[in-house]
């Protein structure tokens, strides 16, 4: 294991990982949610791209053998492990004025770090260290969250998607910065205000051979990793030596 | 919300503007606070790809996943608020003759037909590059390849099941089918009219689209 750290709920964070390495997400107490946007390093115009995600494999969801795509046709990583079985990327964020009507105004002067962070300005702070702003924030990804659509169209969200333990693990497949949140997922009807804490666990792993089950899932994420993989061939993505 | 058909009391021939927009081409324009945008399928099945900006501070846009969690619905429609990233109201959905729209399919690329269809595809027209175009040649309008948000497909029907597929159907949209909005402010209105050539939904075959906007109703 290269790292291993323990975010609280309700906080942030932000790393940079090559490829050929896996993150490892462990919801510790159940019913976390972790929001994630993903940008290319050496250029952060490139990122990560939801509708592209979700229409290049004909999902809703985000499970085992999805690949998350970029808007470069690139795969950023794929889901190599998933013990939940669904998690959003349609629902994006809480923002500051949503955490006060639902969960009331904890202000960090009287709440210190039991403050009530949002997930929009978690990203803002994040991305901001990379010269990233409002222009540059996208549809993120919701680890451990599930919200279904019905026939017609209506959207319900499943308090009891994730339970203690559950776990998701990304391969990437090209270098990445990653912005993440625990706040809480927008949808989240709790009465209090949810922290739940996520382990982050980084490794090193085995590249994709050519019977992935991530390769194979689809027809399109064969060309995905074949753009992928060009990209790499061209030296604009390192292995981690 | 869904599957509502509300026709518009609007005339064509009191509109202030009316422009054919071709397939494969861009269209960019201010819409003023309180007047209405029409948007019409001239010959059916065609997707207008749209995006909104605040002309104010273009760094509020069009929210596709605010404006579907906010609703609790992921079409759009008659009543449906068009949300920024701000969660305010952009435009609202006032006419509809269609019934159900798409903002989670996005806009197609270059790069993502890669993806979707085959690695040679890579130098066929889409949407993105359209985008890439306007944002280029409008320097007035401040906008650059990081604007280019997530859209709204306007007449583009992508049905979502309760097992979390995600399907391309057939249009619900038909020749002269339109949609109408009103903008809530000041917005500048970004739409490419999609060239795609591999994707059934419009049959192969893309067909133009035409804009009408009225003036605020000062009655």
């Amino acid at each position: 294991m290269i790292y291993e750290t323990l975010i609280e709920g309700g906080k942030h964070w932000s790393l940079t990982v090559h490829a050929g390495m896996r993150l490892r997400l462990v919801d510790r107490g159940g019913g976390a949610n972790v929001g994630m946007l993903f940008y290319n390093p050496q250029n952060t115009l490139e990122r990560y791209n939801a509708p592209d995600t979700l229409k290049c494999q004909h999902t809703f969801k985000l499970t085992r053998g999805h690949c998350l795509y970029s808007d470069m046709g690139r795969i950023f990583c794929s889901i190599v492990a998933d013990s939940v079985g669904w998690h959003d990327t349609v629902c994006g964020n809480t923002n500051r004025a949503q955490i006060i009507a639902r969960w009331g105004a904890k202000n960090y002067q009287t709440y210190r770090n039991d403050w009530t962070q949002n997930g929009h300005d978690a990203f803002l702070v994040e991305g901001g260290k990379y010269g990233l702003g409002r222009r540059d924030l996208a549809a993120n990804v919701n680890w451990f969250s599930k919200v279904t659509a019905a026939e017609d169209g209506s959207m319900q969200f499943d308090p009891g998607n994730s339970r203690a333990d559950a776990s998701v693990e990304l391969r990437f497949e090209m270098d990445t910065l990653i912005l993440m949140h625990t706040c809480p997922h927008p949808m989240n009807p709790a009465a209090e205000y949810p922290r739940c804490p996520v382990l982050v666990q980084v490794d090193k792993t085995e590249a994709a051979g050519r019977d992935d089950f991530c390769r194979n899932a689809r027809p399109e994420n064969g060309r995905g990793f074949a753009n992928t993989e060009f990209y790499r061939a061209c030296g604009c993505s390192t292995e981690q030596a | 919300m869904n599957a509502v058909r509300r026709r518009s009391e609007l005339l064509a021939a009191e509109a202030r503007y009316r422009r054919v927009i071709p397939a494969g081409e861009y269209w960019i324009e201010v819409i003023k606070d309180g007047e209405v945008l029409r948007i019409v399928d001239v010959e059916g099945n065609q997707s207008a790809d749209t995006l909104f900006f605040n002309a104010a501070d273009p760094a509020e846009r069009y929210s596709a996943v605010d404006t579907i969690r906010e609703q609790r619905n992921v079409y759009l429609g008659v009543g449906s608020k068009l949300l920024s990233t701000d969660c305010k109201v952009m435009a609202e959905i006032v006419a509809d003759t269609v019934g159900r729209h798409d903002t989670l399919g996005g806009a197609c690329a270059a790069e993502s037909n890669t993806v979707r269809y085959a690695l040679e595809k890579r130098t066929m027209h889409s949407c993105r590059d359209s985008y890439l175009l306007a944002v280029a040649e409008q320097g007035r309008f401040g906008l650059g390849k990081r604007d280019l948000t997530h859209n709204i497909n306007f007449f583009m029907n992508v049905p979502v099941t309760p097992a979390g597929g995600l399907d391309f159907a057939d249009g619900l949209s038909g020749p002269g089918q339109y949609v109408e909005m009103r903008a809530a402010m000041d917005i500048v209105v970004l739409i490419s009219n999609c060239p795609q050539l591999n994707n059934p939904c419009n049959a192969y075959n893309p067909t133009p689209l035409e804009v009408l906007i009225w003036i605020a109703d000062v009655r």
